[in-house]
């Protein structure tokens, strides 16, 4: 197991270096072959031509391209001062980057608002995961009925429905047609009843995408598996229906579920942000999106950044996981 | 991506009846059917695909045809009738957001546009990004899974590596990234032509590690096969056995990915557009008027029901349509 752990913890080191390039290579490599000015692009497009000079020379957009991608990354562990243009800027320790339109170091931005983006996801996993695979599962043993049908035309809707489209249907029908709930977003530190009455509905629209999804493939892999052979020995052998689903059978549909699991993790940060417009949750997505509107690269550059590392951390905790309920991944 | 691909989930087999009948008539007559003309046969029985299928040529007719339907209609998807709007809360005079003979789903909040002209155009871009991305993606993913598979090795490691890391990124927030730092002009395009072009390249090569997967996995066990040792054992050189014996027998599954990808594709644009990196106005999309309507959810709910369900329409038909094709394909099905 040891030896398993440092292997993973190996590879996802390497992955946070090649993330850091690739995520380089995005703001800085592709507009500079697309002729497109960078410095011009982290101002913003109206900025006087002296701020445009200014960021240039503290970007150090002039020097070779691995000095550049070094100072990035130096950055983000031992902060990183932007000198250039006639003063000089210093933006600490895990320094993201550095929003020259608002004059405020990204960081701080990506702390406010992840826990927002954080528990939009956690809760709608463990509402999905709950919902979809129990409905999964109930429908292949059912498989035909009445519920069977049901719960996979429901599933193939669910797939079908833009996650934001889902989620102004439930504002005007939940909000404001039968004004069942505020629609607000309340921070948790004001009060956690708030909080928790704003958050339901991002969650149930959220998992229920997902959860569609879950219940399709839990149905189908469940199917399969009652197929097998060993199912049928276990039944032959006298062992309770009870045992051979919930021991037998669910174990082994468990593992596709987790690597799906560990895959959609990027696909969910995906859905968060459409999830967080749709109700307007001051959450990694808006900042996204107020970016867009202010063509602040910066902090798209540091949300893209961030959440990289946090799906990274993410598929580490879902690698390990695998390898406690699938022994055989360990020696893999 | 919100709604990622996965394993084709092996559900609404046909049943057994239907099985014998197919293996009996089959015995009547005792001749060769291709891969095609099997899953033609299936295909022709599952009525929901069959609905699919129709509702998407529909769709394709009416995407290609929309400027000619819209003339007919007398009406243009950028003409304002600001005379139709309520001057004191900028919505649509009259019920159900302005429908009326002349406009048959109403009009815009504010400026008065015709929504069907927009729905109708908005479907072009929908369907131009959703089919050229899959094929960018089916190219690069069938070229590279074909590479890692049949090849192995470094190869295979390397390319294996690159799938997995891509299919673990938050691929909606790379999509987000390079398409904001693309250039407003390049290539001769300009406006919506260049973010047109940008999604389908970016949405394509995000794409391509779904498809290469099957398609490595497939290499892989096909190319252990006993017809390609006999092939092989023959003198068959490696590009003969690449393209006369390997890619033939890919076909099939290329076929479902890329009829399960259109839909995600699609969606995809829809989410660029809403979150305001797609298509730039005043182009039409459905995606950018969702958003536009979020801020009329209470007071015009009309105007972001007809382009939500057109979505929800257009990516359900092609949803059915890609289960049937994956179940008349599918050899599993046969069980």
């Amino acid at each position: 197991m040891l030896a398993y752990l440092i292997r993973r913890l190996f590879a996802a080191a390497v992955m946070l270096v090649v993330i850091v390039m690739v995520v380089f290579g995005i703001f800085f490599l592709i507009p500079k072959w697309a002729g497109v000015d960078i410095a011009l692009s982290f101002v913003g497009k109206q900025a006087d031509p002296a701020a445009v000079e200014g960021v240039r020379e503290k970007l150090g957009l002039g020097d070779p391209i691995y000095a550049q991608v070094w100072e990035f990354f130096k950055g983000i562990f031992a902060g990183r001062t932007y000198t250039g243009g006639g003063d000089s800027i210093h933006c600490a320790a895990p320094c993201f980057g550095y929003s020259f339109r608002s004059e405020q170091a990204v960081w701080p931005t990506l702390t406010d608002r992840f826990p927002v983006t954080l528990a939009l996801a956690l809760g709608a996993a463990v509402l999905w995961l709950i919902f979809g695979v129990s409905a999964g599962v109930l429908s292949a043993l059912k498989r035909g009925s009445l519920w069977d049908r049901g719960a996979m035309v429901i599933a193939l809707s669910g797939v079908s429905l833009p996650i934001y489209f889902t989620g102004m249907l439930a504002l005007s029908v939940f909000v404001y047609g039968l004004d069942l709930f505020d629609g607000q977003f309340v921070p948790l530190e004001d009060s956690f009843s708030g909080w928790f009455g704003g958050m339901i509905l991002p969650w149930v629209t959220l998992a229920f995408l997902y959860a569609a999804m879950y219940a399709r493939i839990t149905r189908a892999t469940m199917l399969e598996i009652l197929g097998e052979d060993y199912i049928r020995t276990a039944r032959a052998k006298g062992l309770k229906e009870q045992t051979v689903i919930g021991k037998h059978a669910m174990r082994s549909t468990m593992t596709p579920l987790l690597t799906m699991l560990g895959m959609d993790l990027g696909a969910l940060i995906g859905g968060a942000i459409l999830t967080e417009t749709a109700f307007s949750l001051p959450g990694l997505g808006q900042a996204v999106l107020n970016a867009i509107k202010n063509q602040d690269l910066p902090v798209i550059l540091g949300v893209t950044l961030i959440t990289s590392l946090a799906v990274l951390v993410a598929n580490l905790v879902v690698d390990i996981l695998y390898a406690v309920i699938d022994p055989r991944v360990r020696l893999a | 991506m919100t709604a990622p691909l996965h394993e084709p989930t092996a559900e609404a087999a046909p049943s057994a009846a239907e099985e014998a009948s197919v293996a009996t008539s089959g015995a009547k007559a005792v001749q060769g059917r291709s891969l095609g003309r099997i899953a033609w046969e299936r295909l022709k029985r599952d009525k929901l695909a069959l609905t699919g299928g129709i509702v998407v040529l529909l769709l394709v007719v009416v995407a290609l045809l929309a400027p000619v339907i819209t003339s007919l209609l007398g009406q243009d998807p950028n003409e304002y009738h600001e005379n139709l709007i309520d001057p004191l809360f900028g919505t649509p005079t009259g019920s159900l957001g302005g429908v009326s003979g002349d406009h048959l789903l109403g009009v815009e909040p504010v400026n008065g546009r015709d929504i069907l002209a927009r729905v109708l155009y908005g479907a072009r871009i929908s369907l131009l990004v959703g089919f050229l991305s899959a094929v960018v993606a089916v190219i690069l993913g069938t070229v590279l899974g074909i590479l890692a598979g049949f090849f192995g090795g470094w190869v295979d490691s390397l390319i294996s590596r690159v799938m997995d890391g891509l299919l673990a990124f938050p691929q909606l927030l790379f999509i987000i990234a390079l398409v904001s730092v693309m250039p407003n002009d390049m290539l001769g395009l300009t406006g919506s032509n260049v973010r047109v072009f940008v999604m389908i390249l970016v949405i394509g090569f995000f794409g391509w590690p779904y498809i290469g997967r099957v398609v490595r996995g497939q290499t892989l066990s096909l190319r252990e096969r006993e017809y390609v040792e006999a092939a092989r054992s023959l003198g068959a050189g490696r590009l003969y056995i690449l393209f006369k014996e390997l890619l033939p027998n890919l076909v099939a599954p290329i076929v479902v990915y890329t009829t399960m990808m259109i839909p995600t594709n699609i969606l995809t644009e829809a989410a660029l557009s809403f979150l305001g990196v797609g298509v730039k106005p005043p182009t039409a999309s459905w995606g950018q008027m969702l958003s536009s309507a979020i801020d009329y959810y209470e007071s015009d709910p009309m105007y972001m029901v007809v382009p939500g369900v057109a979505i929800f329409i257009t990516v359900l038909a092609f949803n059915l349509f890609g289960d049937g094709i994956r179940d008349a394909l599918d050899p599993k099905a046969s069980r």
